[in-house]
């Protein structure tokens, strides 16, 4: 617990350090909302006023400060562009991002692991050559391809899946589940390319280790070994996943534009386009905290796949 | 309670087989699926001149005139008027009954809120208050405009589809400052806009509004009834243009309001979908006039006479009978403005002839700084072609690559262009911001404007005014051709071609031949 404690802490100066940061490289960057709020045929004049009625007339540091006091009292701020709050937007945008990542770690998983301790059992053979031409095709080919032929192959051709859109988990669990299988499916891939060979080697390693000697020795059955492998293997696949996780939070823009999913990475994309400081500052930052906890909870992890560890 | 074994997944199966199918509330409500051109971000048509809020304008909110399909004004929220034999009064009487969506009355007073909200903004609201319009309530349902001088398009004001279209609101946000857009939508249009299902950046649902008084007239254009025939319409924005082609072969949507060019061609081939125009648009390219060396009109006039409007077309990847080879007016080819006065002297490009020009103009080499568009890629591919043609005659051109939102930010500087300004950027606009020397932004332009490019012709001005004066036909298309001769002298940007962009419907979609001009007046629509 005080490990958990102390690390939380160590947590404050990392999102103070990403707040500054994000803050100065938006506001640095060219570009000027104003101007895009204006639209085509804004004057000069029309964007000064603007500038001036959303305050970014005001120096750099006084709307840092005014930013950074609203999110201590746990105000994200608005959207300088629609005038709706960051936390409602985060809001409409977090089911699909944690649909999205959950079910295309389930299908990495439950794909990526036998698939990857198969190929370490039958290192050498035609198996473990078939498996590892498949992880090198899913790690090259580009997503959006993947998912343009996922969409003639199983929306187009076979009527199968919807083409685009997401349907909330309230409106029908089935329908939820029809809208996810393509843009999941099309993630999962890469990821399961990524586990499966990262399985594949940590178990072969360990396959080599003594204690798996004896177990053979023993007489022990494949699937009683292979198990005990596994867990020995378990703390590189944890760490994989768990950046995986991290990654797919922020970084599914290419699926759900692909497949027209309103996720975080979506928001995040639009925001920057047009330069909507309130949002980027705000997810950015949050996704930076998601990631702390998350590698925070992979640290952890590791103490239930090994009691060997200590803190 | 436990299941026995056997039937807990055939109980799982029911569930699953029983949440795929439908919501009843989305299979009760008729509903529109449209693939917007881009998303809704400022739900304030008085504010901006973006398209897309424009078009979100005609879904909520109503006007006191409309533009009919042939391109005439026609009374819409307005009952009966008078005009005096000299123009200069005008008496506007609402129909009876309008309400706006919460039910409250539309009242003169909220009329001439609005137009006179309008006025501060637009340029043909402009044109009306230096003509002396004053605007003034008589009755709840009657108002009055005086003017001090003739002004002999009044209803083609209060009629202008584009740009800011005169729409009206409730007279207590009318009344709020303009240097912000108004957060709240309250309209007597045929929709009403649901917030609550607002997912910016996705979707946008209006449903039908149910305090709507249309017209008895049939719909044609804006004007006419509206009542809607669906009971809801949702606005999808896909940014990926293959996702929404897909869905629309698939059945998933139902129109798609403006087709990538590299998918016309395969989609005339497939025959559950129907194409057609989505109005005419201009390619221009916009000179900064404050700075060397496009304050010269001649320079100008070097660069009109170079470039060649076949190839700026054929770089945005239109179809050949999407895209016209040549079009010799500042305003629409085929309409009742087209003219070729002053034409003829640039209608062949001449390389060669323009770089002759430009040393007579006197050209010594200045920095020519063009903005070039990165992500708009018909933007992209205009702007490459026309640093390709500057530099064929010789002018010392540097193109800047970024994003639109910087060359917004950017266009809005007044500095030179080697100190942080710019010379040129290379834009589209839609027939309704180009088809008059009163509607078009650049042409209607008067000296002492803040447009970026800051264009100023004091005999174009002088020229313009009178066409706006004059009330006989002949005579005022004579001033109209007068007007083009010397744009063609003036050069307040250069034409660079104009073509058609096609919407494409699912074919089951009845109406989809009544969508107006590039304006989505989906109330035509049915199925």
């Amino acid at each position: 617990m005080a490990y958990f404690l102390r690390r939380l802490a160590a947590t404050l100066p990392v999102m103070a350090v990403v707040a500054v940061i994000v803050f100065l490289l938006i506001h640095l960057s060219p570009g000027d909302p104003a101007a895009l709020i204006a639209g085509d045929l804004a004057t000069g004049e029309d964007i000064e006023k603007l500038r001036t009625a959303l305050g970014l007339d005001r120096p750099l540091w006084e709307q840092f400060m005014i930013w950074l006091g609203k999110l201590l009292t746990g105000d994200l701020g608005t959207s300088i562009f629609t005038h709706v709050p960051v936390t409602e937007l985060l809001g409409q945008r977090l089911e699909p991002t944690l649909s999205i990542a959950a079910l295309t770690m389930l299908i990495t998983l439950l794909v990526a692991v036998p698939l990857g301790t198969l190929a370490a059992y039958r290192a050498g053979t035609w198996v473990d050559r078939i498996v590892m031409v498949f992880a090198v095709l899913a790690f090259s080919l580009p997503v959006f391809l993947v998912g343009y032929l996922l969409i003639y192959g199983f929306a187009i051709q076979l009527h199968w899946f919807p083409v685009q859109g997401y349907v909330r988990f309230a409106e029908g669990p089935g329908r939820w589940l029809q809208s996810l299988v393509l843009p999941c499916v099309n993630l999962a891939l890469v990821y399961i390319a990524l586990i499966t060979r990262m399985t594949r080697a940590t178990v072969l390693e360990v396959l080599h280790e003594d204690y798996i000697r004896t177990a053979w020795a023993k007489g022990l059955g494949v699937l009683p070994v292979l198990g005990h492998a596994l867990r020995n293997a378990a703390v590189p696949i944890a760490t994989t996943v768990g950046v995986g996780i991290a990654l797919l939070i922020g970084g599914v823009v290419v699926t759900e534009t692909v497949f027209a999913i309103p996720g975080v990475g979506r928001l995040v994309i639009d925001s920057v386009q047009r330069h909507d400081y309130p949002v980027i500052q705000s997810v950015l930052l949050i996704s930076a905290g998601v990631y702390v906890l998350i590698n925070l909870l992979i640290d952890l992890s590791y103490k239930f796949f090994d009691p060997r560890i200590q803190y | 309670m436990r299941l026995p074994t056997l039937a807990r997944p055939a109980a799982l199966a029911a569930f699953v087989l029983a949440s795929l199918l439908p919501a009843a509330a989305h299979a009760q409500a008729k509903t529109l699926r449209f693939v917007a051109h881009a998303d809704v971000k400022i739900l304030d048509p008085t504010f901006t001149t973006a398209y897309i809020s424009r078009n979100f304008g005609y879904m909520v909110y109503d006007t006191l005139f409309a533009q009919d399909a042939q391109g005439k004004p026609q009374p819409q929220m307005v009952d009966r008027y008078t005009a005096s034999k000299d123009g200069l009064a005008w008496t506007f009487t609402l129909r009876p009954g309008l309400k706006f969506s919460d039910g409250s009355a539309v009242t003169a007073a909220d009329a001439v809120a609005s137009v006179e909200r309008w006025a501060s903004r637009d340029t043909f609201g402009g044109a009306m208050r230096s003509a002396g319009a004053q605007w003034s309530v008589v009755d709840d349902k009657t108002f009055r405009l005086t003017l001090k001088e003739p002004f002999g398009m009044v209803l083609d004001a209060l009629a202008k589809p584009s740009g800011f279209p005169p729409v009206v609101l409730p007279a207590r946000l009318a009344r709020l400052p303009t240097n912000a857009p108004i957060a709240e939508v309250l309209g007597s249009g045929p929709f009403v806009f649901k917030r609550d299902e607002w997912l910016p950046g996705s979707k946008t649902v209006f449903v039908k509004n149910p305090h709507y008084v249309p017209r008895s007239e049939p719909p044609s254009g804006l004007a006419g009834s509206k009542q809607p025939r669906f009971d809801r319409v949702e606005w999808l924005y896909l940014p990926d243009s293959n996702s929404a082609v897909a869905a629309l072969r698939k059945g998933e949507v139902d129109f798609i309001e403006q087709v990538p060019a590299d998918y016309i061609t395969p989609l005339r081939s497939d025959a559950n979908v129907k194409l057609m125009s989505a109005g005419t648009q201009q390619a221009q390219l916009i000179m900064n006039q404050l700075h060397p060396p496009f304050n010269n009109p001649k320079v100008r006039q070097a660069v009109l006479k170079a470039v060649s409007q076949a190839r700026f077309n054929a770089a945005m990847g239109y179809p050949l009978d999407m895209r016209m080879a040549y079009c010799g007016t500042y305003f629409i080819c085929g309409s009742a403005n087209e003219t070729l006065a002053g034409a003829e002297p640039f209608r062949t490009p001449d390389v060669a002839r323009a770089k002759q020009m430009l040393a007579d103009a006197g050209y010594k080499g200045e920095k020519v700084v063009l903005l070039v568009a990165s992500d708009v890629p018909y933007l992209n591919a205009l702007s490459l072609v026309a640093l390709q043609t500057m530099r064929q005659i010789g002018l010392n051109v540097e193109g800047l690559t970024m994003d639109w939102s910087s060359i917004g930010a950017r266009r809005a500087k007044r500095d030179a262009p080697e100190s942080g300004g710019w010379s040129a950027y290379a834009t589209v606009a839609n027939e309704f911001a180009i088809n008059s020397p009163i509607v078009s932004t650049y042409l209607s332009a008067a000296c002492g404007n803040t447009l970026p490019g800051w264009p100023c012709d004091k005999k174009l001005d002088e020229l313009r005014t009178a066409w706006i004066r004059e009330t006989v036909p002949a005579k005022r298309r004579q001033a109209l051709d007068a007007f083009q001769a010397r744009a063609y002298e003036a050069v307040p940007y250069v034409v660079l071609g104009q073509y058609t962009p096609a919407a494409a419907a699912r074919k089951e979609l009845k109406g989809a031949e009544k969508m107006w001009s590039g304006i989505p007046n989906v109330w035509v629509l049915d199925r």
